[in-house]
């Protein structure tokens, strides 16, 4: 088959304006489709990023005291009376106190120095508080040296400002601080006069705000054995036994309840298991991506309808010249082939033009709203689902070009 | 003539209904996607306090220092208590506030309910008057009360249904985190959003506040804030005293300047006031004030989520591509009856009837785009919940604004579109045309 592009230049430079808008809308569906791509793949990337928790397990109890006046160590004697009483519960594998939780959104973080006298933070880290039960309840993988032995844990009244002697360090926050793993038993500063000292390292926790500040220090965390006897009100994470999550979370705020009614639980969401929290911390990620997702399937099949309806026109307008080509003797494969490499040439055009655009587009986004850079790999994928789009919408007309009859060339009109 | 192009233009569509179909569809699925995304937007992004919003500033004094401030030098988004105070205290503004968010609890009468959460606020007295709220029972307190550092309190209008069942509740005393308050007003339903003034420790879209108490009156009760707490440097405080004498910034202020004179006034007293401090020891840098009105601050503050900005351009991307389209298809549909505008033009029309006629033609394919993407709208802003949290999702409603901006934009877009395609069509060759039937 012996295609020749010449007559179909010429053919095309007769039809501009229908060569140009197909090549235009081409081009602006692949700035749009393989920003939008990109978008969807850092949506997914935040959202599959892995808390380190025992998700399955795992849930929280947003227990807020009713009555602010209560003094630090009343409040201490109630907390340790409710993880008494939540450790003793047949569903309960473990229980701890918290000042937060992993994706819990927002949340406490400090800046982290080297030096006491040193004011540029060397980096930042999400703080958690917690007692001896912390690493177990969450399900946190330790893999260096030890966690927190009971005697250990102090006490913190409402926002005071405390640095225990030791810390509990996620890797990632081990490895900023003190490239080389030689993290164990080093002392960093914290927002604090006097230093801490990593006791233990934990594999992964992740933070507990997933927005782009937390981003960029991802995975960066310290845990310090303090109970948080905050007038205001105290996290509770339940680790519940194998296969009773529903059962243990039944359980719990009944027993804090009979422990004392002087507290709020929120009906609707002061017990959330995991997967709740989960879910809620990426709305905003979710929703990105099926918007994107959307936008994209009802783009590409705005444009290959497009496509059909102009082609079938340039088709019912070119009747008469394909009954004169196939009557002086070309076959139907070739007609087919002239409009699919018609297509193909415009196609070529319009992903040209639209290379271009998709990476003004995503200069646009990186300016204005911070994005990376996207890799040329999305601009590759989309270049070949929309040469592949115009050659699949071609297809029905084409094949319907080549199948007019030799006689048309006799009819006038 | 104008009725007569419009039948006519109904009864084209009807010739070539795939054709005709697409092009609803792609100017529907452009202007729904548009309109949804920009419900969102439109609601974010609005002005909360239309009237009093150039007339509002949160004053901003760095006490952080250059070293340990935000980014390109910006002093905290909040104030710590001691400048908080210490601006109270200058009052160079007719009205102004200081305030912080608050956890309270109401605990029911009889042992019956458990206690409820409430969202709360630690406010002054202005506070009411500058921000415009609606009272339904009673008002705000006063600045006398201020300084006698009263147990008032205002509630919501949803918290007095719950513990009084709506009736007027103003004198009666509640008892509050185990202290009694006396309320003194009931608000009418009031949460503009963005929340305007408490971006720092909110997103803009939180719900309705239950109680607004007085600052002073947290301040003796030793109310840490609920809301966010920024500290800088090495931190060691144990008390209430220490915290509050502490770099931490969680109080908002503002203030009320009626005219630009007033605004430069008070810029001059914070630039010196920051001066006084560098003259005491307090800070050891040069002033460094911000004094930003509520549109300013929102701009700031970037309350629009990127979301909403990202999904709005995108949108319009799409539309424009939808339009292109129609460019496309229109131009098909017009010139297939070449032949028909040929005879018409012999006949003695004139080019500018048949523009006009295909334009109206134009019109009537946008109209019903128009209806498709109404239909589309209705649909996204009803699911926009999968895209956006609740409280943003709620924010965006089909309102006969939105309805109409939605056949208007469909309408005018296709009119656009088939500007050329009507041209082309106006400008066929009689005789042409003529010859080759």
């Amino acid at each position: 088959m012996n295609i020749q592009i010449r007559p179909i230049l010429v053919a095309l430079r007769r039809h501009k304006a229908g060569t140009l808008l197909i090549a235009l809308q081409i081009a602006l569906t692949l700035a749009i489709v393989c920003n939008a791509l990109f978008i969807i793949h850092q949506r997914l990337a935040n959202m599959s990023q892995v808390s380190g928790v025992d998700e399955a397990d795992v849930f929280v109890i947003t227990n807020r005291w009713a009555n602010s006046d209560q003094t630090t160590s009343q409040i201490d004697a109630q907390v340790r009376a409710d993880l008494l009483a939540l450790r003793q519960l047949p569903a309960v594998r473990d229980a701890t106190p918290g000042s937060g939780y992993p994706l819990k959104g927002g949340g406490w973080d400090n800046y982290v120095m080297l030096t006491p006298e040193q004011v540029q933070p060397t980096t930042d880290a999400a703080v958690y508080t917690g007692d001896e039960h912390f690493i177990d309840t969450l399900g946190l993988k330790l893999v260096a040296g030890r966690n927190f032995r009971p005697d250990e844990v102090m006490v913190m009244g409402t926002q005071q400002a405390i640095t225990p002697p030791s810390v509990i360090v996620s890797k990632a926050l081990a490895d900023r601080l003190f490239p080389g793993g030689h993290a164990l038993g080093k002392s960093f500063y914290s927002m604090g006069p006097v230093p801490t000292t990593i006791v233990g390292i934990v594999d992964t926790l992740q933070r507990q705000g997933v927005d782009r500040y937390a981003q960029s220090h991802a995975g960066q965390s310290l845990i310090w054995p303090l109970r948080a006897d905050d007038a205001r009100g105290i996290y509770y994470i339940v680790r519940a036994k194998p296969g009773q999550l529903a059962a243990a979370m039944r359980e719990a705020p009944k027993a804090l309840l009979e422990q004392n009614r002087m507290r709020i639980i929120d009906p609707k969401d002061g017990v959330q298991d995991y997967a709740t929290i989960h879910h809620k911390v990426y709305d905003n990620d979710r929703g990105m991506a099926i918007l994107m997702g959307i936008i994209c399937v009802v783009l590409l099949a705005i444009t290959a309808a497009g496509i059909v309806g102009l082609t079938s026109f340039w088709v019912g307008q070119r009747r008469k010249q394909i009954g004169v080509r196939r009557a002086l003797g070309a076959r139907q494969s070739d007609i087919l082939a002239y409009f699919l490499t018609e297509n193909f040439l415009i196609s070529t055009m319009g992903v040209v033009l639209g290379t271009v655009l998709a990476i003004a587009v995503n200069l646009w986004m990186k300016n204005r709203f911070e994005m990376s850079s996207m890799s040329m790999a999305y601009v590759g994928v989309g270049v070949l689902v929309l040469l592949l789009l115009g050659q699949g919408a071609v297809l029905a007309p084409a094949l319907r070009a080549s199948r007019v009859s030799p006689v048309e060339a006799t009819r006038g009109g | 003539m104008f009725a007569y192009y419009f039948q006519l233009g109904l009864r084209s569509l009807r010739r070539n209904p795939a054709l005709t179909a697409l092009m609803v569809m792609a100017i529907g699925f452009g202007v729904a996607a548009s309109m949804t995304t920009y419900s969102v937007f439109r609601a974010v992004s609005g002005n909360p306090i239309p009237d009093k919003s150039a007339r509002l500033f949160t004053p901003q004094v760095d006490a952080w220092g250059p070293q340990q401030n935000l980014k390109g030098g910006e002093p905290a988004e909040a104030l710590g208590y001691v400048d908080a105070t210490a601006l109270m205290r200058a009052h160079e503004a007719k009205r102004q506030t200081l305030l912080y968010q608050v956890l309270l609890s109401a605990i029911p009468a009889g042992n019956r309910d458990m206690p409820l959460s409430l969202i709360s606020y630690a406010v002054s007295s202005d506070f009411f008057s500058m921000f415009e709220v609606p009272f339904r029972y009673g008002s705000g307190w006063s600045a006398q009360d201020d300084d006698a550092r009263a147990a008032d309190v205002v509630i919501s209008d949803a918290l007095n249904l719950r513990l009084f069942g709506g009736a007027n509740s103003v004198g009666r005393t509640l008892d509050l985190s185990g202290h009694d308050y006396r309320i003194v007003g009931v608000a009418s339903h009031w949460n503009p959003r963005p929340r305007f003034y408490d971006l720092f420790s909110t997103d803009g879209f939180d719900e309705e506040p239950d109680v607004y108490m007085l600052f002073n009156r947290a301040i003796d009760l030793k109310m840490r804030p609920s809301g966010r707490n920024s500290c800088r440097g090495s931190l060691s405080f144990t008390t209430w005293q220490g915290y509050l004498q502490s770099n931490c910034v969680w109080i908002t202020p503002w203030v009320e300047l009626d005219t630009p004179a007033e605004v430069a006034g008070y810029r001059r007293f914070l630039t010196n006031y920051a001066a006084d401090q560098q003259r005491a020891g307090r800070f050891n840098w040069a002033p460094n004030v911000r004094l930003r009105d509520v549109m300013q601050w929102m701009d700031y503050e970037k309350v629009v989520p990127p979301e909403s900005r990202i999904s709005l351009a995108v949108a319009l991307g799409f539309f424009l591509i939808c339009l292109v389209n129609t460019i496309g298809l229109l131009l098909a549909k017009f010139m297939r009856r070449a032949g028909e505008i040929g005879v018409r033009r012999a006949l003695g029309a004139t080019r500018g009837e048949i523009y006009t006629q295909y334009l109206i033609e134009a019109g009537t394919v946008g109209l019903a785009g128009g209806l498709l993407g109404l239909l589309l709208t209705a649909v996204g802003v009803g699911g926009i919940g999968l895209l956006f949290r609740p409280q943003i999702a709620k924010l965006a409603t089909l309102d006969p604004s939105l309805v109409a901006l939605t056949f208007a934009v469909a309408i005018i877009a296709t009119v656009l579109a088939a500007f050329y395609p009507a041209w082309r069509a106006a400008h066929v060759q009689p005789a042409w045309q003529l010859k080759s039937s």
